[in-house]
């Protein structure tokens, strides 16, 4: 799908550079060891502003989903209706990310199946983290 | 005279902080809507900023006080969530030259300040306190009661307004664009409509408790039952259209599980409310209704979106504090009117509120029996956005109307209006008052 192009900002830089080369990196406080995204100036956790990039495995499970087929997105119009599923962590399953689930046919998602992180390219060849399910059992 | 945004110090985000302080001493007496539209058309009479006017002087006429009387504005500067002015656009010189400008060509077509509201109300000469309460009138009306309640202003008008324009809702701005901003993007990239993070709670709640969407239903149609009965709400002025069940389950999804109906229309109108000490009240023209508390939440997820039980821990923790400050329990509510836009999260609020009993899990249950203004157990009597369209305030002007007794064919009739509870918008970041016929 044809994701909007991303221009990096300085909160975010780390995130897309890593994705940049394959790597799924979030945000981590230094002094309470709890990761966190969105990525914010400083921890909701503790409130300290020691916060570092910490890289994942990668592997996650399918929390949730939903089917857009109303989507405020002009670039994404044409895709409709298709899936955004939420994906957990399994560094962390308070860690959420979304998803268009590449491979997955619309409204079939299994929830709680396991998926892995693909970097897709957007509309200005920045990439970004995808997930796949992944097949049969890991 | 610069207006500022409510300090923290306005609003009682904490549970245990016991009474609120001016409980009951704080009443809501008049009340005054402009009419509504789905879109503005462009003339000047018709602008943000003029309905707003409108809504404020009939609220002061309907309190039967003199303008020079009023010394407090609140409300909001923002009048849209998704609805923008096209960048670079000239505001047409007929609508500029209509009012009193301030210096923002936009102010009154497109936002609202305190300052342009008194540019253009030359009656009120003594207003000496003005304050923002931003987000909606939940927010508003908190700041209100507290700057009564703390003497910052004695005769107060609440002002919330909405704009929208022509062209589809939430199409404009970044989301036409062609990139975005890292920090937006991280959660943007995906095209989630508004709705979205109601529809995966609401998703999560259907798979926890063995429910489905089509028990939606009977809310769905007594919310517009009800807003066909509300005289100032759009559908009741330009499409009396009931909504049946089969209208509801036929409906084309949003974000699946949420529907066109689980949504709400975006339209122009505009409220306002007079707010003042319950001792001037007493001389008004309406019956006071007073304030016995206003709380918020303040709870934010954890990550992207909230989960189930994020939500229901957040609600619960919310109708704690609601209940403490007004020194109630959940069995002294007549009614509730919940905010319902998204109509989906409502039962989150009342499930919360343990509203008839209720527990997690069980509000959809409780749909399928009667519901209606008529029976002992009423909910959202206003209608809601679902019933009157877009605006966060029907709920509230009818828990004054309900408690003074002119709610008209809304007018409740299974139980005696004597103590109500409204606010929204979310389940995590929301602002809630308590309203009750009598002082004490
Ligand atoms: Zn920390």
């Amino acid at each position: 799908m044809a994701k909007q192009g991303v221009v990096p900002d300085d909160l975010t830089r780390p995130f897309w550079e890593a994705a940049n080369q394959d790597r799924l990196v979030i945000q981590c406080c230094t002094a309470c060891n709890r990761l966190q995204h969105p990525p914010a100036a400083h921890c909701h956790g503790c409130g300290s502003d020691e916060v570092e990039w910490k890289e994942m495995s990668g592997r996650g499970t399918i929390y949730n989903y939903g089917v857009v087929h109303d989507c405020p997105i002009r670039l994404l119009q044409d895709d409709q209706p298709f899936n955004v599923a939420v994906i957990m962590l399994d560094e962390d399953p308070g860690i959420q990310m979304y998803s268009h689930l590449p491979g997955t046919p619309v409204d079939e998602v299994p929830v709680h199946a396991a998926v892995e992180v693909v970097f897709e390219e957007t509309a200005n060849g920045q990439k970004v983290p995808e997930w796949r399910v992944v097949a049969g059992d890991r | 005279m610069s207006t500022p945004t409510a300090p923290a110090s306005m609003y009682r985000p904490d549970a245990g902080a016991g009474l609120w302080e001016h409980r009951g001493k704080v009443a809501a007496v008049g009340v005054g809507h402009s009419p509504t539209a789905r879109r503005w058309d462009g003339r000047p009479e018709t602008s943000v900023g003029a309905i707003s006017l409108t809504a404020l002087r009939r609220a002061i006429a309907d309190a039967g006080v003199a303008p020079a009387e009023i010394d407090g504005l609140v409300l909001d500067a923002t009048t849209t969530t998704g609805a923008y002015w096209p960048p670079g656009k000239p505001v047409p010189p007929e609508v500029l030259n209509a009012y009193n400008a301030t210096d923002d060509p936009l102010d009154g077509v497109a936002k609202l300040s305190a300052e342009w509201i008194l540019a253009n109300m030359p009656e009120l000469t003594n207003v000496k306190f003005t304050m923002y309460g931003p987000g909606c009138m939940s927010n508003a009306i908190c700041v209100a009661a507290q700057a009564v309640g703390d003497g910052l202003a004695n005769t107060c008008l609440v002002l919330k307004s909405w704009h929208n324009y022509e062209g589809r809702y939430y199409q404009g701005g970044a989301n036409a664009g062609d990139a975005l901003p890292g920090s937006a993007a991280i959660r943007a990239l995906w095209g989630t409509p508004a709705c979205f993070g109601t529809a995966l709670q609401f998703a999560e709640y259907c798979r926890k408790y063995g429910k489905t969407h089509d028990m939606m239903a009977p809310f769905i149609e007594n919310s517009r039952n009800n807003g066909l009965k509300f005289p100032e709400g759009y559908w009741a002025q330009h499409r009396p259209e009931q909504i049946t069940a089969e209208d509801y389950k036929a409906a084309r999804w949003i974000a699946k599980p949420a529907n066109l109906f689980d949504n709400d229309l975006p339209i122009m109108v505009s409220a306002a409310y007079l707010y003042t000490t319950a001792e001037r009240a007493r001389d008004m023209d309406q019956k006071p209704v007073y304030i016995l508390n206003h709380a918020c939440s303040r709870g934010r997820p954890r990550s992207l979106t909230p989960t189930l039980d994020e939500v229901e821990e957040e609600t619960a923790r919310t109708a704690r504090k609601i209940y403490e400050g007004a020194g109630i329990t959940a069995d002294d509510l007549s009614f509730e009117n919940m905010y319902d836009g998204f109509a989906q999260f409502h039962q989150f609020h009342i499930e919360g509120l343990g509203y008839r009993g209720m527990k997690f899990g069980e509000a959809l249950d409780f749909y399928q029996g009667d519901i209606s203004i008529s029976g002992p157990n009423p909910i959202l009597p206003s209608g809601g956005n679902v019933g009157c369209g877009r605006s966060r305030f029907w709920m509230h002007t009818d828990c004054i109307q309900q408690l003074q007794q002119r709610a008209g064919a809304r007018q409740v009739t299974g139980v005696k209006p004597e103590i109500a509870v409204s606010g929204g918008p979310m389940p995590l970041g929301g602002h809630f008052t308590v309203w009750s016929a009598s002082p004490d």
